[in-house]
């Protein structure tokens, strides 16, 4: 594999932000394809993270810190796809922790990763109101809404966000992900969401497969 | 005679416990803190703090903090609801009490974690009641058949009709002062009885980095206008909302409290104030806060050290894990922390019973960290010096003569020097234990639970004063539209 590839791949495996962002400058100027810069040096670089991260040798701010440097590389390359080239974005969506809960460590960690894996995220924050999350998804078109839950005592927030889809007859437009301790895939299953993560590697995964498939 | 010691974790040398005061003065007088609520930030201002007119961080000067630290008690007395003192907070004298606000019981006998219901608040009440190295009651579950908009007061309530002990407890919604505060000036005779011989303590806590919420910043102020003491919980999870070191989280930590024995003590000089906290060592791999870790619980001790150096009386949420049942992790992790925290002398222990990072109790577990906090406070007392020569040749000789059973010494010393465990603990012959039906730790503490509870109960309250807590309990569930409160057994 091309050594100067290969390096961008290590930057983002190693998390080095500044490194990453410099990599994207120096491809453009040695005139990299940039989609291939991004496909086969950054994007392997974050895979290989996501791997390791399920094997259990990784640990959550190496995997945040991978995720910013993904991110930088990102917003160099980005910008110089031409027009007509396919842009790798896999979906877009809205992501926020629900009305009463303030905890947005895990929700941002989440945003995240998702981000740093091609996604576009909007992030409302935490203490979203359930209207906010339908509003916000229907005004940026999105295809997903993924709501976090930290307390057993505001989970059932996220059921009231399939309900208002449904009440506005929104419901087969959006993809509906939860996460958070509280929650399961039984849980999911329950209030109708279509699927749960238990943790952000995990929700880049079914965001994958949800969207990309679907 | 040469002086007793008591055994005692030192976890900084003089001068860090300086340096940790500074730096989080200098934080406070540099970086400030965010207040959402506009009645602190009148006080804050009112006092000479800096404030940015952008946003609500507001910078406290050194001065303000050393006044304030002066003007708070250095010993807090709790009352029970005869208006005996039970608790005597200050010092390195420890007392223990059951982690608070679980959202879920685990049921031993179907193995599994469950909502609990008013009985089941009973039934733990007339436990914590019961068990006597509990000190105070803690509101240890929210109940699920009552509206969660009065779940505070509604656990205070049932506290207060079914135990004679002091409550550690606190607000969830801002609302929710004012009725518990009156219900508590019930049992304690009046508002000026209350602030005389407070009977609670109401649990204040910043949102780590840095913050006051419009309700925490609100329990304070109410807090030091009631009497009810404070009790401060600085939260910084490593890594997460706090420096990653050990030392910088207690830095913060010491940051938080600082600010809002600060708050406290503008809106009233004097009121009581305790530094406690619920730091955690962030779980890197699951994003979890484990309450059972080591570096928690290091914490915690390295925390209180500076309280203590302060002059505050000290609280940690400690004898407590993350286990999911009453097994082998359950009992490690608790008395693990029972011991560090009786080491580290923190007056105000809570957690025992807890499982669950805080957020499950269990009866069985509560009878079984009874047994580590018996054993914890028995350790605090150190090896006790009963006489000089400690061991007399004339002793020596008649040990050597007739044993050492018959002696009167052994009479009169043998009651003192050991503690005496409840039978959940087992020291039976093998052959005793298989009759007694082979049963494990928490088989036989499930048994207990129901010995106790069958057995002598805590008297109830005067029916007119019980009367009183009702009328004012019923009236906050209709206001929230349940127009009859649940039976109680």
């Amino acid at each position: 594999m091309d050594s100067f590839l290969e390096r961008c791949t290590q930057s983002v495996l190693e998390g080095e932000e500044e490194q990453a962002e410099d990599l994207a400058r120096q491809a453009l100027d040695l005139g990299y394809p940039p989609l291939a810069v991004i496909e086969d040096g950054f994007i392997r670089g974050i895979r290989k993270v996501g791997e390791l991260w399920e094997e259990g040798t990784v640990f959550l701010p190496e995997l945040v810190m991978a995720a910013g440097a993904m991110k930088k590389a990102m917003a160099v390359l980005l910008p110089a796809l031409g027009a007509g080239v396919q842009s790798p974005a896999q979906g877009h969506l809205v992501i926020g922790t629900i009305e009463g809960d303030i905890h947005d460590i895990g929700k941002t960690l989440v945003a995240t990763m998702l981000e740093a894996n091609g996604f576009r995220v909007t992030d409302l924050g935490a203490d979203v109101p359930v209207g906010r999350f339908v509003d916000e998804a229907e005004a940026c078109g999105a295809d997903g809404i993924a709501i976090s839950a930290l307390l057993t005592t505001t989970m059932s927030g996220q059921r009231r966000v399939v309900e208002e889809l449904k009440k506005r007859a929104l419901r087969p437009r959006f993809k509906v992900l939860v996460g958070g301790a509280p929650c399961s895939q039984e849980w999911a299953e329950q209030i109708g969401a279509d699927g749960y993560a238990g943790d952000a590697v995990a929700a880049v995964a079914l965001a994958r497969r949800l969207i990309c498939a679907g | 005679m040469p002086p007793n010691m008591n055994p005692h974790i030192t976890w900084f040398a003089p001068e860090t416990r300086h340096q940790i005061v500074e730096e989080a003065q200098r934080i406070l007088e540099e970086v400030g803190v965010f207040v959402e609520n506009e009645e602190a930030l009148e006080l804050l201002t009112g006092a000479g703090c800096r404030i940015e007119a952008s946003e609500r961080r507001v910078r406290i000067p050194a001065s303000l903090v050393e006044k304030a630290v002066a003007s708070a008690p250095q010993r807090i007395l709790l009352y029970g609801r005869h208006g005996e003192a039970v608790m005597d907070l200050g010092g390195d004298r420890i007392h223990f009490n059951p982690g608070s606000a679980a959202l879920r019981i685990y049921d031993a006998q179907e193995k599994r974690a469950r909502t609990p219901i008013s009985a089941d608040l009973v039934r733990f009440i007339k436990l914590v009641d019961a068990l006597p190295h509990y000190a105070a009651q803690s509101t240890g579950l929210i109940s699920g058949d009552v509206p969660p908009e009065v779940g505070d007061r509604y656990r205070l309530y049932l506290a207060l009709l079914y135990s004679n002990k002091p409550v550690v407890t606190g607000t969830f919604r801002i609302d929710g002062f004012r009725p518990m505060a009156e219900m508590l000036a019930a049992v304690a005779g009046g508002p000026q009885e209350l602030r005389a011989k407070p009977n609670a303590i109401f649990d204040c806590c910043p949102s780590p980095p840095l913050k006051w919420s419009e309700l925490t910043a609100q329990a304070l102020i109410d807090c030091a206008r009631s009497g009810i003491v404070a009790e401060l919980i600085s939260m910084p999870l490593t890594g997460a909302t706090s420096p990653v070191t050990l030392a910088g989280a207690i830095v913060q930590h010491c940051a938080e409290s600082l600010s809002g024995v600060v708050i406290h003590q503008l809106a009233c000089p004097g009121a009581p104030i305790i530094i406690g906290g619920s730091p955690a060592c962030f779980d890197m791999r699951k994003g979890t806060t484990p309450m059972g870790a080591i570096e928690t619980m290091m914490i915690d001790g390295g925390y209180a050290e500076i309280g203590k150096h302060l002059g505050l009386p000290t609280q940690a949420y400690m004898a407590l894990s993350d286990a999911k049942t009453v097994d082998y992790q359950a009992g490690m992790e608790s008395a693990m922390g029972a011991l560090v925290a009786a080491l580290s002398g923190i007056n105000n222990i809570s957690g025992p019973g807890m499982l669950d990072f805080e957020s499950c109790q269990s009866l069985e577990k509560l009878v079984l960290d009874h047994e580590a906090c018996g054993s914890a406070l028995r350790l605090a007392r150190g090896i006790e010096l009963r006489e000089d020569p400690i061991l007399p040749l004339a002793l020596m000789q008649q040990g050597i003569k007739r044993s050492f059973l018959p002696l009167a010494h052994t009479k009169r010393w043998f009651r003192q020097e050991a503690y005496f465990p409840d039978e959940v603990i087992d020291r039976s012959t093998l052959e005793e234990w298989r009759k007694l039906g082979g049963k494990d730790a928490t088989q036989r503490a499930s048994q207990r639970v129901e010995q106790i509870l069958s057995g002598q109960q805590a008297e109830p309250l005067d029916p007119p004063l019980a009367e009183a807590l009702r009328e004012i309990m019923e009236a906050e569930a209709r206001r929230f539209g349940m127009e009859k409160l649940p039976d109680l057994p």
